[in-house]
């Protein structure tokens, strides 16, 4: 009956108990959730446009973190570095394109998966060897994002919403807009969804694969560095960053894999879920750390109902 | 001339179907085998058998466990590490509740803890398909690598919380632990694997390695046909889980001597599954040629900066070696997509009428 309580009762009363506590708990996993549905973007870009399922999202994160750090450590002013992230991660998508995708195009999923497995790892080499393993300062005052916290005193309470995840949020939600906008109008844009939806038809009226996947992954690139500039902000620059891709398997999952709605929406998901069930539930009974799993149990959880995710195409299986 | 099958009649279906229909195959073989049971014992030092024989023996089979899962029966899996994990703390808790049983009997039991796991984590495979299906095994990889660490009962509520191997006897020799010599826990590893990798080549020619098989290149037309996708997708499940978890249970018995929870988190799994992909999924002999690879080849790399002269920081060799490892990765995919089995079955094509053009 006592555990009943503690998992039925207790985390619900303590809710309604502290309800400005409950609204920092889900402002924090908002803001986490902002981060996951950014990475899960780059995913779906990619995936839509080439079946790629390109676990190489994390590191080029990190990447493009530490290229901006870097390239300002040189001595080149916030925004001349900004520029050259993006050269950098221009030529990136050019030579992943050119090295690997192309000699790999018509194979199975599950090599090209691993083809990425393969990029993520020479990036960690390299990364290493280049920008070196330690902890580094994102450059965010340069950027001129700004510092310091708003306080609300809701219900009699204290609310405490630091500036900088506030700019996160809404520049992650610009971001979004304006990537759809692209998607949906933009010549380009609409050739990225073409080849989505049907790649031989596409190519048949004169899409150009090779063009629209350097362009996919540049974008991919964009919203790296996007990423990495918001993460980097909260915790620093770090190789430790990688494992937020892991993360943002279950947001894709949970959401579909081709929606970019999906991602989004599967991204705050899970990041107040998983904060939520982490305070009310994680610490008090299971010993704490439950946002190891939690993403992938709610995710397999969706799953068995909804196999193609809440907003995935229905999958249509002939034989 | 050298792989040339001419004048090698097979006169019965039986002798058509052996599992080395031509001689030259049986007489390689037998030269491994002579290799891997007698001379590289006799000659092989400390730091090779370390280094080299038992860790390739042991990836060996828990690549062969993920190949029947992946590779046959189609069946995506990224939990590798963690359902090595349980065999390993299945093994653990079997020596210390049962000190007096034979390792070789706990070592091969604690397989069947991994197999239930497994079944438990395979059961959404019947719903979800694909990469979708990544996410049952990233959970299961999750969930259970946190459990080893929150669930003291499982390492004996060590200070440490990690698993020591205890000294375990064997017929008066030490085969675990601290007292044991590599020799003993060569051969006892050694014995292990023949024996499962036989079981494993056999179920694969079999009827249950047939409908896996079809469920691989396509589920619902199997089912169409017949085949028990419940049942054969969880004896998929479960008999990869088994030798995984076997795998798992020499991983550190044999082996590492002691594990933290971390020693199985997504890293092993990912290891273990390049293992099985450059090797080539679908095939046991694919598993062996990986092993040797991907085991190999940092030992390898590691030696070469001494070699020739040149003195870099062990860190730095590291993170080449990092690098090196994703870019043969990629190229081995680029070369050949189905793996070193697929370019050694090109190889000896080349070879049946090598040197002649024709």
């Amino acid at each position: 009956m006592e555990l009943l309580s503690n998992i039925f009762v207790t985390p619900f009363a303590d809710m309604i108990g502290a309800p400005d506590f409950l609204m920092q708990v889900i402002w924090e996993g908002l803001v986490s959730g902002v981060l996951y549905a950014l990475i899960a973007l780059g995913f779906v870009l990619i995936f839509r446009s080439s079946r790629i399922f390109n676990f190489a999202q994390g590191i080029m994160v990190v990447f493009a973190a530490l290229t901006l750090v870097g390239l300002h450590e040189l001595g080149l002013p916030a925004w001349v570095a900004f520029a050259g992230t993006l050269a950098v991660m221009f030529v990136l998508a050019v030579v992943i394109e050119r090295v690997v995708l192309r000699p790999l195009i018509g194979q199975p999923d599950i090599i090209l998966f691993m083809a990425t497995i393969g990029i993520t790892l020479f990036l960690v080499g390299g990364g290493e060897i280049i920008f070196g393993g330690e902890n580094k300062v994102m450059i965010s005052d340069e950027l001129g994002i700004p510092d310091g916290s708003y306080e609300f005193n809701p219900f009699d309470g204290f609310l405490l919403l630091e500036a900088r995840d506030v700019t996160v949020v809404f520049g992650a939600v610009v971001m979004v807009a304006a990537l759809l906008v692209f998607l949906t109008y933009s010549k380009m844009g609409r050739a990225i969804r073409a080849l989505g939806d049907d790649s031989t038809a596409a190519l048949s009226v004169g899409i150009s694969l090779t063009t629209i996947w350097v362009l996919v992954w540049f974008m991919a690139g964009i919203i790296a560095l996007m990423t990495g500039i918001a993460w980097g902000s909260r915790a620093g620059v770090s190789f430790a960053l990688e494992i937020i891709a892991l993360k943002a398997l279950p947001v894709l999952m949970l959401g579909g894999l081709e929606s970019i709605t999906g991602a989004i929406v599967g991204g705050l998901m899970i990041g107040v879920l998983e904060k939520l069930f982490e305070i009310y539930w994680g610490q008090p009974l299971l010993g704490g750390s439950t946002e190891a799993w939690f993403a992938y149990v709610l995710a397999l959880t969706v799953l068995l109902f909804r196999p193609q995710g809440l907003f995935g195409e229905k999958i249509i299986e002939r034989v | 001339m050298l792989y040339r099958t001419a004048g090698q009649y097979k006169t019965t279906y039986r002798s058509d179907q052996a599992l080395f229909p031509i001689r030259q195959d049986a007489l390689l073989l037998g030269i491994i085998l002579v290799l891997g049971w007698v001379v590289l014992p006799l000659t092989a030092s400390e730091f090779v058998f370390q280094t080299l024989l038992i860790p390739v023996l042991i990836y060996a089979l828990a690549a062969t466990g993920l190949n029947l899962l992946t590779g046959y029966a189609g069946q995506l899996s990224l939990g590798t590490g963690a359902f090595m994990g349980v065999g390993a703390y299945a093994c653990y808790k079997l020596v210390t509740i049962f000190p007096e049983m034979n390792l070789l009997i706990s070592v091969l039991l604690s397989g069947v803890f991994s197999a239930g796991v497994g079944v438990m984590f395979g059961l959404p495979s019947l719903r979800i398909k694909g990469f979708y299906l990544a996410i049952a095994t990233l959970a299961a990889q999750f969930f259970l690598v946190w459990l080893f660490e929150k669930w003291p009962w499982l390492y004996n509520y060590n200070a440490s919380g990690a698993i020591q191997v205890p000294n375990v006897d064997m017929f008066g020799v030490w085969v675990a632990g601290p007292q044991a010599t590599s020799t003993s826990q060569y051969y006892f590893v050694l014995i292990v694997v023949t024996v499962l990798t036989i079981v494993a080549i056999n179920l694969t020619r079999g009827n249950m390695g047939r409908q896996w098989k079809a469920v691989r290149d396509m589920d619902i037309a199997a089912e169409l046909i017949g085949i028990n996708l419940l049942k054969t997708k969880l004896l998929a499940f479960a008999v990869s889980s088994y030798i995984i978890g076997v795998a798992g249970a020499l991983f550190v018995f044999m082996w590492r001597g002691a594990a933290e929870p971390n020693l199985f988190d997504i890293e092993l799994s990912f290891r273990v599954l390049f293992i099985a992909i450059i090797g080539g999924l679908g095939s046991i002999l694919g598993n062996w040629l990986g092993a040797v690879l991907i085991v190999a080849l940092p030992v390898i790399l590691n030696t070469v900066p001494d070699w020739i002269g040149v003195d870099i920081k062990s860190a730095t060799v590291e993170h080449i070696n990092v690098m090196i490892i994703g870019a043969l990765i990629v190229f081995f995919l680029i070369v050949e997509p189905h793996g070193l089995a697929r370019l050694w079955q090109l190889i000896r094509e080349k070879l049946i009428h090598w040197p002649f053009p024709y």
